[in-house]
């Protein structure tokens, strides 16, 4: 194992968002904030109660889930095109490293962030509405396995991407709305049946419902279910990974 | 001792088909200055490309030290330092956070007084906190040099090390090499200057169209295929050159009082008695000559030209 190699990439990450530390800590307070006075008060003062829950509280793991999978896959997106970009991939192509300790440093990085920031999310609902884990370990858990996969599939589009446009389109056409539709802001026994089946379809749906689940108790679908779909997820982003780097795909040709 | 680098067979082809790299072999010696000389497009920078790990080879193999480049590829790239032919630094980190990058990069534990060498050696120092987008592109490229020196790597490779560089960072960086091989390490650059070659290498190795022409010796090279020259100042100017003369590959100067004979002293060595005998037949008189070897450029030309 190449530790030091590890640690140099992860540094070298985490450095980048030092630099922007600030922008990356006002821009999801003021966002939160934003989602409380918008949906919490004026739509909250309508719904009230979702499953027993008051509305602003019901909507805060949504919202963290929206910018834990935001934040992970445009950091670790980011963090492996710019070397291709400016053309520094050369050192790390040619470095001693192997994919799992290439991996391990942008990954850890981009989870890191996108955890740190689920953290200030979370600080700043808790000054707007009262906040309730039941299960603080699986809350953890959903939330460290979301950041890693999610960061695996930034690093995935991070390397697919030809250029900026590329990487913005996952993320802005498919990410952002399948987590506005994955029940972040409502829960899915609210929708017509039909919509009720359609959404089944979307994964963020599984990944909304468990950790809401972790908070509250409550969920549109079972915890298994939620688990099993992460990890369903996570093992084929794992593979399409593998298949990257043992074809040199978009990198050693 | 068996070579410390040895490319086998080894071919490249490019995704959309085209042959870069054409069964290359070449042995690459201990301690030694390697220059591959060829010209753009020759297939220089795909050729360390894939003994570096940032190009798959499409067929053969590449030891280096004994190992394989793809098995055993953490202990040849440890041995290896790159600087490649493109200028391609990190933008808003600075000097020796990068240069101190690349040294965890490449396995090392961290070592603050090696990289201040590097850095101090690469009149860097002093630039140390500097970001690197405020450099200029000669202090980049030093900046590239020193990541690829931060691990103290046993192999170097230059890709077309001066290109674009000004006199200064040349003279200090051919300073920087002589130094290096002192302490054992080896040096491959390519480059299509020939006077880079030249100067600097042990042996030179010339490749065209993805194949190695030939690896000699310099000197070897340079006896091998050097052409002469042979200058004469003439007594009285010449309106053109004597029939008599017509067969030999001669050229008059634009003022007729100069006339330059170039030969192969390898096929005939008698080529100047010859030629000398003639002249004074055809009534040219001259009031002094010179014989010059011809550059190594023109023996790459005529290598060159001899390949096609
Ligand atoms: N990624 C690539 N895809 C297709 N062709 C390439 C690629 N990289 C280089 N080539 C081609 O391979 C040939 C050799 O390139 P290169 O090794 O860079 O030459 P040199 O360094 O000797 O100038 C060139 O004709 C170049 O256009
Ligand atoms: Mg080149």
């Amino acid at each position: 194992m190449n530790t030091p190699g590890v640690k140099a990439i992860y540094r070298f990450e985490m450095a980048r968002t030092r630099r922007t530390l600030l922008q990356s800590i006002i821009s999801p307070v003021i966002s939160t904030s934003l989602y409380f006075v918008v949906f919490g008060s004026a739509i909250g003062s309508r719904i009230t109660q979702i499953d027993g829950v008051s509305y602003g509280s019901f909507i805060v793991p949504g919202l963290i889930m929206l910018s834990l999978l935001t934040q992970s896959i445009s950091n670790a997106s980011f963090g492996i095109f710019f070397p291709k970009f400016t053309g520094t991939i050369y050192e790390l192509l040619s470095a001693p490293v192997s994919y799992f300790e290439i991996i391990l440093g942008y990954v850890g990085a981009a989870a890191t962030k996108s955890i740190f920031l689920a953290s200030i999310i979370l600080a700043t609902a808790s000054l707007f509405v009262p906040l309730h884990i039941a299960h603080p370990v699986w809350m953890v858990v959903f939330l460290a396995m979301t950041a890693v996969t999610f960061s695996l599939f930034g690093f995935i589009i991070g390397i697919w991407a030809e250029n900026f446009e590329k990487l913005q389109l996952i993320p802005l056409l498919i990410v952002t709305p399948l987590v506005f539709l994955g029940g972040s802001f409502y829960s899915i026994n609210m929708l017509p049946p039909f919509w009720q089946t359609v959404t089944l379809f979307n994964p963020v749906l599984y990944l909304i419902s468990g950790f809401r689940w972790s908070f509250y108790e409550i969920a549109d679908v079972s915890v298994s279910t939620s688990l099993i779909m992460i990890s369903v997820f996570l093992g084929l982003c794992i593979a399409i990974i593998c298949w990257i780097f043992k074809t040199g795909y978009q990198l050693k040709d | 001792m068996s070579a410390l680098i040895r490319v086998s067979n080894l071919s490249k082809t490019f995704a959309g088909g085209f042959t870069a790299l054409d069964h290359i072999d070449l042995d690459i010696e201990r301690g030694e200055i390697l220059a591959l000389l060829g010209p753009n497009g020759a297939g220089k920078t795909t050729l360390i490309s894939i003994i570096c790990g940032i190009i798959n080879p499409t067929t053969g193999t590449v030891t280096v030290d004994g190992y394989d480049i793809i098995a055993d590829y953490r202990k040849t790239r440890a041995l290896i330092g790159l600087v490649p032919q493109e200028l391609a630094t990190e933008t808003f980190e600075n000097v020796l956070a990068t240069v101190t990058f690349s040294r965890g990069l490449f396995g090392k534990t961290p070592n603050p007084e090696h990289v201040e060498k590097v850095l101090t050696d690469l009149s860097l120092w002093g630039k140390r906190h500097a970001r690197i987008k405020e450099l200029s592109g000669g202090m980049k490229r030093r900046v590239m040099i020193a990541k690829a020196l931060s691990h103290e790597p046993r192999i170097l490779f230059l890709d077309e090390p001066t290109a674009g560089v000004d006199v200064e960072l040349r003279k200090d960086m051919w300073q920087l090499v002589r130094i290096l091989r002192e302490s054992g390490v080896t040096i491959i650059l390519t480059t299509h200057y020939i006077e880079e070659a030249e100067a600097i290498a042990d042996r030179i190795g010339i490749i065209n169209h993805g194949r190695i022409i030939l690896v000699e010796h310099k000197a070897e090279l340079m006896r091998k295929l050097g052409k002469k020259e042979l200058v004469l100042d003439l007594r009285h100017s010449l309106a053109a050159i004597p029939t008599a003369l017509a067969a030999y590959n001669i050229e008059l100067s634009a003022d007729g009082r100069q006339i330059t004979y170039t030969f192969d002293s390898n096929q005939d060595r008698a080529a100047i008695t010859h030629f000398l005998d003639n002249l004074t037949a055809a009534g040219v008189q001259f009031k002094d000559l010179k014989t010059e070897q011809s550059s190594l450029e023109d023996i790459f030309v005529s290598l060159v030209n001899e390949a096609e």
